[in-house]
């Protein structure tokens, strides 16, 4: 490993615990009361005293993220190609696309609440309407910028259009449908948290948001710390699995990955 | 010998008005190697394109071996001025491109396209990704992928203009020696007059907007050529010849039409 790469690892870890003992050693001598802000030893430590009920309303969260996210993907992906075979479907279909991305979803997860019986299934709609333009957008472009040169290549020696899909169009649109799975990923989490605090739902089935709403209602702050460490997290470890699947499948020939 | 390749009177207007080439007819016969000179906008790769049946022509009849050029043509290879090579996948995939296009199955694709590297004497760099090699070998890499299927037709657009000359005068020999063992009918776009006479048996003089035909110019030097041939005084006679009909038709362009 070169010193470049070990450097991306320590320097944010340090730079990491840099700042939770700032924020240890603000709270101890300013001597802030935890209802205020808690210390993040007191937040690991009610994490710990809570972890039952706090894995499981994050392995419901990551359900309804990741399976928004592989909807989006499929989605976006699927519609993409749709609208690179046909400018007439595009012309039609994309004004929709459109809306759904700019209407702020706290604003449709009532309806989308109302309309569908299922939590779980408005939910996973939800973060799918947040998490899948930059996937449709962003494959699009991918789809139209393969190198002319090849296109006519293909042309002259009449590759059919699967062909054509499969050995030209699909690796030069996966670097952009690489980008926009990066920004996706993020989003089918905020998207996946929002609407469940849209949906403001209680009982079993329930995700990390629940948690923070109650944890609220009860003024339990440390731990709605402890419920948000863990979207945190989450969301760092969705950045660095997008990365690392990135690098393992653009590594060795796009400029954005190489080193 | 019939002519491998004819353009009869053809007109080539694109959608937005601009008329490419004009009245334009031109025979080749049948593993000719022919150079089209001219200055840039002259029509030269519009005149490639249509031959290839990337453009077809707005009148008059292009026709490959006697039928109607359309792209499909598995007889024809194209070269373009960058290496235009594939960067997700190795040289080897590259080069068997066209042969798993034409439907063979992967291990056969790769033989040709092994010897077809082993041609270019890039055989050592089959595994490698393009943006490993150097701007000659990726042309190289582009070569063997144009003639792994062993074409009737090899069209060259520029292919080495963008190669510094000490590494486009080996390509010159190097692309001399392949088309000996080949014998495709080679038609090769250039600007550069000496490379025009280096290579080709006959050089096709281009000018005007749109382009037309000013001059057809056999080039009567012996193959197999070598580098020493460039110093002699019948390649600089042929070369003055060449210049001579670029000015006439420049002289002719510049003036009312």
């Amino acid at each position: 490993m070169s010193a470049l790469r070990r450097a991306t690892i320590w320097v944010p870890a340090a730079a990491a615990l840099a700042a939770l003992m700032a924020w240890e050693a603000v709270v101890r001598l300013r001597g802030i009361p935890p209802y205020i802000l808690p210390a993040p030893s007191l937040v690991v430590r009610t994490l710990w005293s809570n972890l039952d009920s706090l894995l499981v309303s994050w392995l419901y969260t990551i359900k309804i993220t990741f399976g928004a996210l592989l909807l989006a993907l499929a989605g976006g992906v699927m519609l993409a190609a749709v609208f690179a075979l046909s400018r007439a479907l595009e012309l039609a279909l994309y004004p929709f696309a459109i809306a759904l991305q700019v209407t702020p979803i706290v604003a449709i997860a009532p309806l989308i609440l109302i309309y569908v019986d299922s939590t779980t299934a408005s939910l996973l709609i939800c973060a799918f309407i947040v998490a899948f333009f930059p996937i449709l957008s962003n494959t699009l472009v991918g789809l139209r910028s393969a190198d002319p040169n090849l296109q006519d290549l293909l042309t002259l020696y009449g590759a059919t259009r699967w062909q054509r899909l499969r050995w030209l169009l699909a690796p030069s649109a996966l670097p952009y449908l690489i980008a926009g799975l990066k920004i996706s990923g993020g989003l089918a989490l905020i998207g996946a948290v929002v609407a469940e605090f849209a949906a403001g739902a209680a009982g079993r089935e329930t995700g990390l948001a629940s948690r923070i709403l109650e944890a609220s209602f009860r003024t339990e702050i440390p731990k709605m710390y402890a419920a948000l460490t863990l979207v945190a997290l989450t969301g760092m470890a969705i950045h660095l699995a997008s990365n690392a699947l990135g690098r393992l499948l653009l590594g060795h020939w796009h400029p954005s990955e190489r080193r | 010998m019939s002519a491998a390749i004819e353009l009869d009177q053809v007109d080539k207007r694109f959608a937005n008005g601009v008329a490419a080439v004009q009245a334009l007819s031109i025979a080749i016969a049948a593993g000719q190697f022919v150079s089209l000179l001219g200055p840039s906008g002259c029509g030269k790769s519009t005149v490639l394109r249509l031959v290839a049946g990337l453009e077809q022509p707005s009148a008059g009849r292009v026709r490959i071996g006697g039928e109607a050029a359309q792209a499909r043509s598995a007889a024809m290879s194209y070269v373009f001025q960058e290496p235009t090579l594939m960067p997700w996948a190795r040289v080897l995939d590259n080069v068997a491109l066209p042969m798993r296009i034409q439907g063979a199955a992967r291990a056969a694709a790769r033989e040709k396209a092994h010897q077809a590297l082993a041609a270019v004497g890039l055989a050592d760099r089959a595994g490698a990704y393009p943006a490993e090699l150097s701007g000659g070998m990726k042309m190289r890499a582009s070569l063997a992928r144009a003639l792994v299927t062993r074409p009737a037709v090899l069209l060259l657009d520029e292919p080495f203009a963008a190669l510094d000359e000490i590494t486009r005068h080996r390509l010159n020999d190097e692309l001399l020696a392949l088309w000996g063992t080949q014998v495709p009918t080679a038609v090769f776009v250039t600007h550069s007059v000496f490379e025009a006479v280096y290579l080709s048996q006959r050089v096709l003089v281009m000018g005007g907007r749109p382009g037309r035909l000013v001059a057809d110019l056999p080039i009567a030097l012996a193959y197999p050529r070598t580098p020493a041939l460039r110093l002699q005084p019948q390649f600089t006679q042929h070369c003055r010849t060449v210049i001579g009909a670029l000015q006439r038709a420049e002289a002719g362009a510049a003036g009312p039409r």
